[in-house]
This record gives C-alpha cells, sequence and structure tokens, in this order.
C-alpha cells in the first residue's frame, strides 16, 4: 500500500467509517422484518436481502435493516414495519422484493408512506 | 450486493481466546454460512472487551445485545434465534448476581454503566488487526494535528496543561518529563514505552495493546514528535505473545500507510518503533533498569540523578512513559487540556484503568473517571462481593501498593489520596479481598513476590525482604514471638528509606499497610496463635461439630487423605494428625447439616473432640 498524504488520510477515513457505521453510528430510521418461523416460509429471508439490496446500493448508512419475530398477522406475511424517526411505526404486508424497493425509495428515502401496501399505522393498534 | 446487517463482536483478549473465543468464532462462522447469512452477518474479532469474567462473550451490533459464558453447542441456537429470525436468546444474556431477570443491552448492564471510556474508546469496537477500523473512530487525527497545527513545545505546553500524569505507578506529571528531555543538547533523544507489567493479577496495558494498538502508536509518534525523537522502543514481556503479535501487526500496517518510517505524512518528521521483549523482571518496570535491559546489560538500576530524561538509553535523553500515559495523549490533543482537564479531580486528571480481579461478583477491566470512590467501583460497577460475604480490604498498586481497609470505601480514588491512605495508584491493579482473606498471610504473599523480584544490587532490599519474609511466614505458621511486629515495622522504614530504586523503597508497603490497619491481626496471630479470617492452616483445624451431623458420609468419601473417620449414620471425626486442611469435606458437608466449622486459637484448642465415631441415634439417646 503506497504512503498516505493528508488528504488521502481524510478521505480514507470516511470511507472506513461507513464500513463500520453498525458499530455505533446515527440512524434515523430503521425497517424491522418479521422473521418469525411463518414469516420465512412466505418468503421473509428475500424481503430482508431486498431491503438490505436497496441499503447497498443507496449508501443508506443512516438506515438500519433489522429482523424481529412473528408479528402475530401471519396471513399478511411478509411483513416489514418501517420505523423512521419523525414518524408512527407503519406496517406493511404481502410484501414483494419489489414493494420493498418502493417502500425503501418513497417512505424511507422520501418521507412518503405507501399507503397501498400499509396494513397498519401506529403502534399496534392499526390493523 | 446486500448490505451487511449484523457485526457480531466477538471478544478475543487473552482471557476469553484462554477460554476458547477462537472456537467460538469458528462455530460462529459455520453456523452463519449454514443459515445462508453470509454477507449480511459477519463475525469481527476485537480485542478484551472488558467484562472477562462472562467470556466468551460477543455483543451484537448494532442490537447491542451482550451475550456471555457462550458454548460451542449453543452457537446454532444462537444463530437462528437472534440472527436469522431476530428474537435475542434470553438464556445466553447477562444475569446480574443474584438475580434472576436478564440485561440485554450492553448499555444497561451495570459492570458497563458507570465507566468513562477514553482510553479504551475503541475496545470492543475495532479490529485490532485492521488499521482502518482505529482510523474510522478519529484515529491518527491528533497526529495530523500535532505535526500540521503544533509545535513542538505547543504539543508540550496542552499536555502540562491537560494535567496528565503517569499510569504507570508514580503519577509524575508527563509534560515535565517531556519537556526536560527536549530541552537538552544532544541531538540524539530516545522515547521509551513501559509495557513492562509485572503487578499480580494486574493486565491494563496488555489488553491496551491486544484491543487497541494504533492508539499507542499515535500517542508515541506525537510524544516524539514533541521531545524530538527519532526512534522509539516498545518495552514488552515476552509473555505476553498475543499482545506483541498484534503490535507487530500494527506497526507494519503503520509503515506501510506512512504513518511511521521516513517523514511521516509528507511531513518532516521521521520516527519508527521497534519492539524489544523482556523476559519478565518486575525490576523492569524501573526507569534505569529497563533501560538497561535494551542495552543488552542486566536489568539493575542506577543511582539518580541524573534522571533518565537527562542521560537514558545509550546515554542520550530519554523519555520513558507507561503505555496508557501515551495512549492519553492523542485524545488530549484531538480534544483539546480543557476538555480532558475537566475529567477527573484537582490534582489527577482524566481516567484510570484498573483490573478489577479477587473476591468480586465481576471481574474485568474497568475504565473509571479519576475520583471515584471505592465503594462506586467495588459495588456498582462490580455488583460487590460473592456469596454475601462482608468487603474487608482493597489491595491497589500492586506489590508497591498497600491494602485499605473497609473503613476506607468512601475514599476518592486518585494520585494523592491513595497515596495519603498508605497505599497508591500503581499501574491499576485493584484486588478486592473478603472476610476470608487473611491479611498477614496477604503481606506475605507480596514481601514474597518482591522478594523473588529483588535485583539484589541493595542490601536492604535484597536482605531486607528475606528478613521480612523470615519473620511473616513465622508468624503465618504460628510460631510468631514478642518484637515481631515491631520488628516488621522498623525493618519495613529501613528498607524504603536505604533502597535505591522503586521496587525496594515501596516494597514494604504491604507490610506497613497492613500493620497500620489490621494490627489486630497480626496480634491475633502472635499472642493467641489465632487467624481470625481463618486461613492460615498451622492456625487452624477443621471440625465436625457431633450435634450437627447427620452420618451422610460425605465428608469421609471426598477427604484426600483419608482423615475423616466413621460410616453412614455415625458421626463423624477428623483425624488431625492426618488432616491436611485442604477444605474438602467443609465444601462438600450439605448445606441443611452445615456441620464443618473452621476454628482457630483457644477456640481450636478447646473443643471437645470425639474419641472415635459414634451411631447417632446412640449419640441422641445419650442426649
Amino acid at each position: 500500500m503506497a504512503k498516505l498524504t493528508l488528504e488521502e488520510l481524510r478521505k480514507g477515513r470516511e470511507d472506513a467509517r461507513s464500513k463500520i457505521h453498525l458499530r455505533g453510528g446515527e440512524f434515523k430510521g430503521r425497517v424491522i422484518v418479521h422473521t418469525g418461523t411463518c414469516g420465512i416460509s412466505a418468503g421473509a429471508r428475500d424481503i430482508v436481502l431486498a431491503f438490505l439490496n436497496q441499503k447497498e446500493s443507496r449508501s443508506a448508512n443512516d438506515i438500519l435493516v433489522t429482523t424481529s419475530g412473528c408479528a402475530g398477522l401471519c396471513s399478511r406475511e411478509p411483513m416489514a414495519t418501517v420505523e423512521m424517526m419523525d414518524g408512527p411505526p407503519v406496517k406493511y404486508g404481502d410484501l414483494t422484493a419489489e414493494k420493498a424497493a418502493r417502500i425503501f425509495e418513497e417512505h424511507i428515502l422520501g418521507g412518503r408512506i405507501v399507503q397501498e401496501y400499509v396494513i397498519g399505522i401506529g403502534s399496534e393498534r392499526g390493523g | 450486493m446486500a448490505a451487511r446487517r449484523i457485526e457480531l463482536m466477538t471478544c478475543a483478549g487473552t482471557g476469553c481466546v484462554a477460554s476458547g473465543a477462537f472456537n467460538i468464532r469458528e462455530a460462529l462462522e459455520k453456523e452463519i454460512v449454514n443459515r445462508g447469512l453470509q454477507g449480511e452477518v459477519a463475525v469481527v474479532t476485537t480485542g478484551c472487551n472488558g467484562f472477562c469474567c462472562q467470556g466468551p462473550l460477543l455483543v451484537v451490533m448494532p442490537d447491542k445485545v451482550f451475550y456471555g459464558y457462550l458454548k460451542v453447542e449453543d452457537i446454532p441456537l444462537l444463530v437462528e434465534e437472534h440472527l436469522l429470525k431476530g428474537r435475542p436468546v434470553e438464556k445466553f444474556m447477562f444475569v446480574p448476581p443474584e438475580k434472576k431477570t436478564p440485561v440485554p443491552l450492553i448499555s444497561d448492564i451495570p459492570f458497563f454503566k458507570k465507566q468513562v471510556l477514553l482510553v479504551l474508546r475503541n475496545k470492543g469496537i475495532i479490529d485490532p488487526e485492521q488499521i482502518w477500523d482505529y482510523i474510522a473512530r478519529d484515529g491518527y487525527v491528533a497526529l495530523e494535528k500535532a505535526l500540521t497545527q503544533m509545535t513542538p513545545d505547543e504539543v508540550i505546553e496542552e499536555v502540562t496543561k491537560a494535567g496528565l500524569r503517569g499510569r504507570g505507578g508514580a503519577g509524575f506529571p508527563a509534560g515535565s518529563k517531556w519537556r526536560l528531555t527536549r530541552r537538552q543538547g544532544n541531538p540524539i533523544k530516545y522515547l521509551i514505552a513501559n509495557c513492562d507489567e509485572g503487578d499480580p493479577g494486574a493486565y491494563m496495558d496488555r489488553s491496551l495493546l491486544e484491543s487497541d494498538p494504533h492508539s499507542l502508536i499515535e500517542g508515541m509518534i506525537i510524544a516524539a514528535y514533541a521531545i524530538g525523537a527519532t526512534r522509539g522502543f516498545l518495552y514488552v514481556r515476552t509473555e505476553y505473545p498475543l499482545a506483541i503479535k498484534r503490535m507487530e501487526i500494527a506497526l507494519t500496517q503503520a509503515r506501510e500507510l506512512g504513518l511511521l518510517g521516513e517523514k511521516i505524512l509528507g511531513m518532516p518528521f521521521s520516527f519508527d518503533i521497534e519492539i524489544r521483549q523482556g523476559s519478565g523482571a518486575f525490576v523492569c518496570g524501573e526507569a534505569s533498569s529497563l533501560i538497561r535491559s535494551i542495552e543488552g546489560e542486566s536489568p539493575e538500576p542506577r543511582q539518580r540523578p541524573p534522571r533518565t530524561a537527562e542521560v537514558g538509553l545509550w546515554g542520550c535523553p530519554t523519555v520513558l512513559n507507561n503505555v496508557e500515559t501515551l495512549a492519553n495523549v492523542p485524545i488530549i490533543i484531538d480534544r483539546g487540556a480543557e476538555w480532558f482537564s475537566g475529567i477527573g479531580t484537582a490534582t489527577s486528571k482524566g481516567t484510570k484503568i484498573f483490573s478489577l480481579v479477587g473476591k468480586i461478583n465481576n471481574t474485568g477491566l474497568i475504565e473509571v473517571p479519576m475520583g471515584i470512590t471505592l465503594r462506586e467501583i467495588i459495588y456498582d460497577i462490580g455488583e460487590g462481593i460473592p456469596g454475601k460475604k462482608a468487603f474487608k480490604a482493597v489491595q491497589t498498586g500492586g506489590p508497591s501498593g498497600g491494602c485499605l481497609p473497609a473503613s476506607m470505601i468512601d475514599l476518592p480514588v486518585d494520585f494523592d489520596s491513595l497515596v495519603e491512605a498508605g497505599s497508591m495508584m500503581g499501574s491499576g491493579g485493584m484486588i478486592i479481598m473478603d472476610e476470608e482473606t487473611c491479611m498477614v498471610d496477604v503481606a506475605r504473599f507480596f514481601i514474597q513476590f518482591t522478594n523473588d523480584e529483588s535485583c539484589g544490587k541493595c542490601t536492604t532490599c535484597r536482605d531486607g525482604s528475606d528478613a521480612l519474609l523470615e519473620v511473616l511466614t513465622r508468624i503465618t505458621k504460628g510460631e510468631g514471638k514478642e518484637g515481631d511486629i515491631e520488628f516488621l515495622g522498623e525493618l519495613s522504614l529501613a528498607i524504603g528509606d536505604a533502597s535505591l530504586c522503586g521496587l525496594g523503597t515501596s516494597l514494604p508497603n504491604p507490610v506497613l499497610s497492613t500493620l497500620r490497619y489490621f494490627k489486630d491481626e497480626y496480634l491475633a496471630h502472635v499472642q493467641e496463635k489465632r487467624c481470625p479470617a481463618l486461613v492460615c492452616k498451622n492456625l487452624i483445624k477443621y471440625y465436625i461439630q457431633p450435634g450437627k451431623c447427620i452420618g451422610c458420609h460425605a465428608c469421609a468419601k471426598n477427604c484426600p487423605v483419608g482423615a475423616v473417620k466413621g460410616e453412614a449414620k455415625e458421626i463423624h471425626i477428623i483425624d488431625e494428625t492426618k488432616c491436611t486442611k485442604c477444605g474438602t469435606c467443609l465444601g462438600v458437608c450439605p448445606k441443611k447439616a452445615s456441620a464443618i466449622v473452621k476454628l482457630s486459637g483457644e477456640e481450636a484448642r478447646n473443643v471437645t473432640v470425639l474419641k472415635y465415631p459414634i451411631p447417632i441415634v446412640k449419640a441422641a439417646a445419650q442426649a
């Protein structure tokens, strides 16, 4: 590896920072894919990967993609909950990779809830 | 490509490695592939996390869930439940002592809550073998600032204003040492980082090297720039193989990026660091001995002045600082002296790393602000003494330090308060003792250590420690004589006054501090031939209380020397001529019976012992 100039050190630091952002960055929102047994059999793993692909291709390091157990509405799996800092939690159901991509773009990045996929807004009451 | 969503920060400090961390890592990697999670879930090998008693351990990020005491067979469940299905697994979480509810998040665990992480800010967060992990966490920002915006004198001024004192023992102001060396006319100057960590139970510097080697390297480069040195040495014990390996990797990576070597970052300053391994002599913690060891001579201290800051390695002015002292330097330069000196007390600034060990629930490595009380360390961070036993004393400063009694539990921990109380900060070993610790025996243990480690140059240290050891051993064997206690006190003062280096001058401290706070225990040993803590084997006896023995035969079955006599349903007795006082019988006696006790002194001498085992029924009838 070549010796660094000051500029290269600074630039490299920014890249390195984004690589370890999971270890203590600030996050402005998160999407939780429900990956209970029912969710996984309905295809939730593909939804996780779809969201992760979106995150990677859009360098959205301030968004967390995470998983949790069954949300209790097994007939509408795969499901995901989007929690943005400035909005109520929104549950989406019957997801596909395409729907996930649209939710990422419009809701997570754009701040506009994708109404047609919503099964509930707010904590555990909407569905 | 999919982004990563989980990183498993797997502790691989020496402690966790010894308890199987690499097997855990391998099992995790295998199971992640089995579950098709490669790419989205990654295992990161970190240095010491600090909560050593919980190892092998890991922290799931970004969830911040802490798992401890992991076994290879636990890994499939952990990966399936938490990593695949998003359901954290309660049974691998930390449960506070004597409680039942687990604490999932590392940030809620009491052990971590009161800590203030400056020097250890990267522990458990970076992979010590990846220089870019360090750089990502503002690594080498301070170096950039020092080289581009500050003169060497300004760096020294900043470190002086910050009030940084040596973390290795004596607490000498680092800035003053640097200034003295900088002022010397000799154009060749050296910098040495002292990682000859020799105190029993202490591993602060080792962990720092294992978890964040670049923080030391960066501190050393800045210090070298300040004093005008072009060569630096890291003196480290050869018994720290993992620390040395990680340090070598870190040095190579720093050289490759031009952070070490000629013209660092393209600036007109050159510096490099060599590792020198010592074979583990306690006296090398002393500056002039350490320097002689690097020179290839036998490590004996020399008369000072001149100080090593003036005449040091190969006769050149040399700054010798402890690892932790140097690791504080990047923080001071980056954040500024004013910010740094806002932490701590009037005369002790910043934080201190301690290894919290002994009779305490949470053992491990902690970093706390100067001025924190012993009570906060022992009861909040350490969560008290196991088995609800009473806290008796805390030993700080290693063999050069002293034992402070329970009554001083509200003492603030800083350089000056500890010295005033008869102990010292030392490099940061903190050994907690409970009511079952004999203070005379503790003093004997430490004198045995320093007696072994004395280089032999000064008569007072060499022969004086022999004499102390002989008397202390006699007292613990029940052969103490009138005048012994006075002799220990006088000899201790003479050794302290007449020895040349820090080893000799401080070696009597364990004796002096125990004489000061626990004189009654010495008196009990000498006058009553009684060990109040029931530790000294020659002064105690194990006794089966006839009224309580239930005749279960467990003691007899487990006694390794066949000293317990009796058959099932008989009241058992111990044959004192055979008993080695190993304590096995006490350990196996059922709790409901609790028939076996330790006795000492008059009580031991006067107790009535049955001549032979008798049946329990008969005994009841007799009563």
